[in-house]
């Protein structure tokens, strides 16, 4: 199967008034065509530098970042992105916020076909009777799925999350996972997940990538056997337990606190 | 409808307690008209200069706005450039805090030089020259605070620089930009009436003023404040009005 994503031995370096801070150095990332990856590490291990550089916002010093068989060398308008903070644009309604990216992208829908697109999302996130509404008069959570259908209203190949949910409090958070697979299910991509939380990996991704500490690399990678829709149950079986164990231990090595006997990437 | 009352009567109770107040104290204090003119002065004067009042207010008037649009287009660009480039930031701001620095009645006489003759010219130039600061400031804050997510959701998608600032900086730059505005606006009359009264010419209320000062005449030089005041107002409220039309969006309502 052709791999959507692959991105090939990337190195990157910020410059700092100290010299040269490697972040990346070796990133291996290989995502298939309708896959979802989450990718964990400790903080500030590069993750999000990651999802720039599959976004076409940056270069990585050296390394190749391949999307559907073309080199990415800038923004392309078949990327989505979500981000810890919604960013709607407080001046436009919930319907006109989602509208923008194809104000941008150039799209074969009319105004009216666009606008039922928008209206089919906000009603698949749970948001129906909310498009006149003005971004400061939703909840968090709320926000934060308005955010997602702008993501997804130009049909984009990548959906690029990062810590989408990291702002939000712990039941909403389970309730926009579930909402996640509700989407996937109907509207089908290829997803990078950025996220803090071990739980919402196993949960969401089919394939979970364990950074380790800066400079990142890929230390580990642990699939998670497709079980077809998941439900929240699924989160307290032996399986995840062991899961969860495996990638909590994977973390602790990647943050230097247990020893690195056989990391295998 | 109880609440359009109120938003409308409460200011009117209180411009009437205060004037109400200023007459007790003229009258409790026994002062003459040459030490402090009261409130029951003031309707003779307008009587009287009326047409001068007319007149010359709306030569303060255009010469005030045309120097606070100046300003705005002047004000909006620096800002624009300062807010972009972090280099043209640092280069500019001490320049524009030391013009700032400098009172503007020191100015004047500069000016007036320079531009001998020319005093709707003169008087437009220190309109601008007073009011442009701010403005310049907020807008270069909203600009270089704007968060870098905004900017990466468009640019993601391929969106230029220039789709970028109109779809996301200079919208979200407004509500500053308007709460410099009407810090400007009031700049903008200072600076009209300075140049009118320092080197007067006989032209807007600040001559009216002055001709008040020459002649005594205590009560004329209240009535033009009071005009002044109450142009000051008027573009104030302009001023208001256009922020709920175009940056209402920032407006939360309370509670």
């Amino acid at each position: 199967m052709q791999n959507l994503i692959e991105i090939k031995g990337v190195r990157h370096a910020y410059q700092t008034d100290s010299g040269p801070l490697p972040v990346l150095d070796g990133l291996e990332l290989a995502v298939p065509e309708g896959g979802f990856v989450a990718v964990v590490g400790p903080s500030g291990c590069g993750k999000s530098t990651l999802t720039r550089l599959i976004a076409g916002l940056m270069k990585p010093d050296s390394g190749e970042v391949w999307l559907h068989g073309e080199r990415v060398k800038g923004p392309r308008a078949t990327v989505g992105m979500a981000f810890q903070n919604p960013v709607l644009l407080e001046w436009r309604s919930i319907l006109k916020n989602i509208l923008l990216p194809l104000e941008i992208v150039p799209t074969k829908l009319s105004k009216k076909q666009a606008e039922e697109r928008a209206r089919f999302l906000l009603s698949l996130v749970g948001l129906e009777g909310f498009e006149d509404k003005r971004p400061s008069e939703l909840s968090g959570g709320m926000r934060q799925r308005a955010s997602l259908c702008r993501a997804l209203i130009h049909q984009p190949e990548v959906l690029i999350l990062d810590e989408p949910f990291g702002a939000l409090d712990a039941f909403t958070r389970e309730d926009l996972w579930q909402t996640m697979h509700r989407v996937k299910e109907r509207e089908p991509f290829t997803g990078v997940l950025i996220t803090h939380d071990l739980r919402e990996s196993i949960f969401l991704a089919d394939q979970v990538v364990v950074l380790s500490g800066r400079p990142a690399r890929t230390q580990y990678v642990l699939d998670i056997p497709s079980r077809g829709p998941r439900t929240l149950d699924d989160l307290y079986t032996p399986e995840a337990a062991d899961q969860l164990n495996i990638l909590r231990h994977q973390i602790q090595i990647a943050q230097g606190r247990a020893p690195a006997e056989e990391a295998r990437a | 409808m109880n609440r359009h009352l109120r938003a409308i009567a409460v200011p009117l109770i209180a411009v009437a307690v205060f004037l109400a107040f200023w007459e007790w104290l003229v009258w409790v204090n026994g002062w003459p008209k040459f030490k402090m003119a009261a409130p029951s002065d003031l309707p003779p004067a307008y009587q009287r200069h009326w047409h001068l009042f007319l007149s010359m207010g709306w030569q303060t008037l255009w010469r005030t706005v045309v120097g606070l649009l100046l300003a705005v287009l002047f004000g909006t660009l620096l800002g624009m450039i300062m807010g972009f480039s972090r280099t043209m930031r640092d280069a500019l701001y001490p320049l524009l805090v030391g013009f700032n620095a400098i009172p503007k009645a020191t100015v004047v006489p500069i000016v007036a030089l320079m531009f001998v003759g020319q005093h709707d010219f003169n008087t437009v130039l220190l309109a601008f020259m007073i009011s442009f600061f701010p403005i310049a400031v907020s807008v270069s804050i909203g600009l270089s605070t704007l968060e870098p997510e905004y900017r990466d959701i468009l640019r993601a998608l391929g969106a230029s620089q220039a789709t970028i600032f109109w779809k996301i900086a200079l919208p979200k730059t407004l509500p500053e930009f308007f709460g410099a505005l009407k810090v400007a606006v009031t700049l903008a009359f200072i600076g009209t009436n300075l140049m009118e009264i320092v080197s007067p010419h006989g032209r807007g209320l600040g001559a009216l003023f002055d001709s008040g000062r020459t002649n005594s005449d205590f009560p004329l030089m209240f009535a033009v404040l009071i005009a002044l005041a109450f142009l000051g107002i008027v573009l104030y409220y302009v001023v208001v009005a256009l922020e709920k039309i175009f940056a209402g969006w920032a407006e939360r309502s309370p509670g």
